[in-house]
């Protein structure tokens, strides 16, 4: 839950975090999950106001996230939403939670268009064409896992408590790629990512080096991981650069924090002379709602409102590009 | 004293206003379960009829469970932050009295239940009273058989409301008195009753607090509370 002004000034952004509650299942469970939203939302709302000192008179709308994400998540927040709107008559927002993460980027510097964006979290990893505000086409998605899915499988498989990206990221660091995992579709002449492939070469590794008694190290098995799933994700979004001439490349979603992921972008674009490269905030590339108020300023001057009847969009999407190759 | 009231706890919605004891407009609506699309347009159209705006509400009562997981959420959410963005008066009925209010027979003995499958019921007993519902056995996520014998030992005539008909051949055998026939409407939450219910009640005092009467844990967190007794079942989310 944030307070935000014109699309760039956080007044407040309020996260409730259910990960201690996760972590007893070792992943998020939906109907746990909807249960905590409906114990925190009216909680957050009124923490929200008072961090922001701001009434209802003082807003302009309400946004919310209806989709992509859990059904009975997406549910409390647009009942809610619905609600809060209704009752004090303010004009309802809707926003896709892809593009609020795109988005936590405008708190580093204005979007300049066209831009592109390589969003990478739990649930997706995609290359997304923007080519004027407001507009979002999909030019490269993954196949099968999303990245963020792949962590945790692995992290799962060196006993890393969900979620695991900080850890596996960290140990990274500390090894070496000695294990030279495949990297799946890197060459092949699309923007589309694979990690399947990646995961089951990583436990079939673990589970023969188990089977004969041998111990791995942790350490290179993350750094040979990260660096398999940095070296496709760079080298398709040169590739997608290359298609897509833009000016700026923003890397969002959560993650978007993986230090090898950020560093290594750096690298890339260091001397790209047309492409700037603007990563999401640190604190911005989780799910948060400053990331959400920044697009809803844009959807706000569009036009873009809903009505009481909006419902919750569990599998919202971008369009793909119509030049796309898919 | 402007109340609304909301039941969607199972198939129909169900949203009244009232105005102390006289119904201003109400309606029940079975054809769908579209209640995340329809609830909250209803609740404009109604008040919109009755000539009031949403500050004008004194109090929301909702019908807060058991019931399909959804549907109650839905309910609850809408009427927990109804209650604490205008800051009104919130008070939460139970989705089987409202069923059992629908008979109009002091002193009779109604069983409301719902259907949770595999045999299981969320359901009640209740006995008219002053013209309102009184608890006789708690509602509970129970095994129908059992339920039924419980309601047996009354030795009492019993109306049966709510699923009741997806037992018939059951409740025959099991209960030895008289079930009298419900007509159709009776086995539909009314939301102006639930409203005449509600005006009399004492409101939530933490309307932040308020959550949904699952009447049931979640399988993930029933399996876990079996393989760990000993650990503290206190607050897992944290603001960061
Ligand atoms: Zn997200």
């Amino acid at each position: 839950m944030a307070v935000i002004e014109d699309g760039h000034k956080i007044l407040s952004n309020v996260v409730a975090t259910q990960i201690k509650s996760h972590q007893r299942f070792g992943g998020v469970v939906p109907e746990v999950a909807s249960r905590h939203h409906i114990e925190e939302i009216t909680i957050c709302i009124k923490d929200a106001l008072q961090e922001a000192q701001v009434g209802y008179d003082d807003l302009d709308a309400v946004a919310v996230t209806y989709g992509p994400g859990l059904v009975g998540a997406l549910l409390i927040g647009v009942t809610a939403a619905k609600t809060v709107a209704f009752a004090h008559s303010l004009p309802l927002i809707p926003i896709n939670h892809m593009a609020g993460h795109i988005y936590a980027a405008r708190y580093v510097e204005p979007i300049e268009f066209p831009a592109m964006a390589l969003l990478v979290s739990g649930g997706h990893t995609e290359l997304v064409y923007m080519p004027a505000e407001n507009q979002f086409e999909i030019i490269g998605e993954t196949r099968d896992d999303a990245a963020g899915e792949a962590y945790d499988k692995v992290g799962r498989v060196m006993g890393v408590n969900y979620p695991a990206g900080k850890t596996v990221d960290q140990w990274a660091h500390e090894g070496h790629d000695t294990f030279k995992f495949p990297r799946a579709m890197e060459k092949d002449d699309n923007l589309d990512f694979s990690f399947s492939g990646l995961k089951s070469a990583f436990i079939n590794t673990t589970h023969h080096a188990d089977q004969i008694g041998e111990t791995l190290s942790k350490q290179d098995l993350s750094a040979s991981f990260q660096q398999a799933v940095v070296d496709v994700l760079a080298e398709k979004t040169q590739h997608a650069l290359a298609d897509y001439p833009v000016k700026q490349l923003i890397l969002a979603g959560g993650v978007a924090a993986n230090q090898g992921l950020r560093e290594r972008l750096e690298r890339d674009l260091a001397h790209n002379p047309t492409t700037h490269l603007v990563k999401a905030p640190l604190k911005l590339c989780g799910d948060n709602a400053a990331m959400i108020g920044a697009f809803a300023y844009v959807a706000y001057q569009h036009g873009v409102f809903a009505d009481a009847t909006l419902n919750a969009d569990p599998s919202l999407e971008f369009d793909w590009a119509a030049d796309s190759a898919k | 004293m402007k109340i609304l009231a909301i039941d969607t706890s199972n198939r129909p919605l169900s949203v009244a206003v009232l105005d102390d004891s006289n119904v201003l407009a109400a309606i029940t609506v079975t054809v769908h379960q579209k209640h995340a699309e329809y609830l909250l347009p209803e609740i404009e159209r109604l008040l919109a009829m009755a000539e009031l705006k949403p500050t004008d509400l004194d109090r929301v009562v909702v019908a807060a469970g058991p019931g399909s997981y959804t549907g109650i959420r839905i309910a609850v959410t809408t009427a927990k932050t109804l209650a604490a963005t205008l800051d009104i008066e919130l008070v939460a009925v139970s989705s089987l009295a409202t069923l059992a209010a629908n008979v109009p027979v002091e002193g009779a003995l109604v069983a409301p239940l719902f259907d949770a499958r595999n045999q299981n019921v969320f359901a009640g007993l209740y006995r008219i009273k002053g013209g309102v519902p009184v608890s006789e056995i708690a509602d509970a996520h129970t095994n129908v058989t059992t339920y039924l014998e419980a309601i047996n030992e009354y030795g009492e005539p019993v109306w049966f409301l709510g699923d009741a008909s997806h037992f018939t051949e059951l409740i025959d055998t099991t209960i030895s008195a008289a079930t009298p026939n419900v007509s159709a409407w009776m086995n539909l939450p009314q939301a102006a009753t639930i409203g005449l219910l509600g005006r009399h009640e004492t409101p939530v005092k933490d309307v932040d607090q308020f959550v949904p009467n699952y009447l049931r844990l979640t399988q993930a967190e029933a399996e876990w509370r079996a393989k760990n007794p000993e650990e503290d079942t206190g607050s897992y989310v944290e603001k960061i």
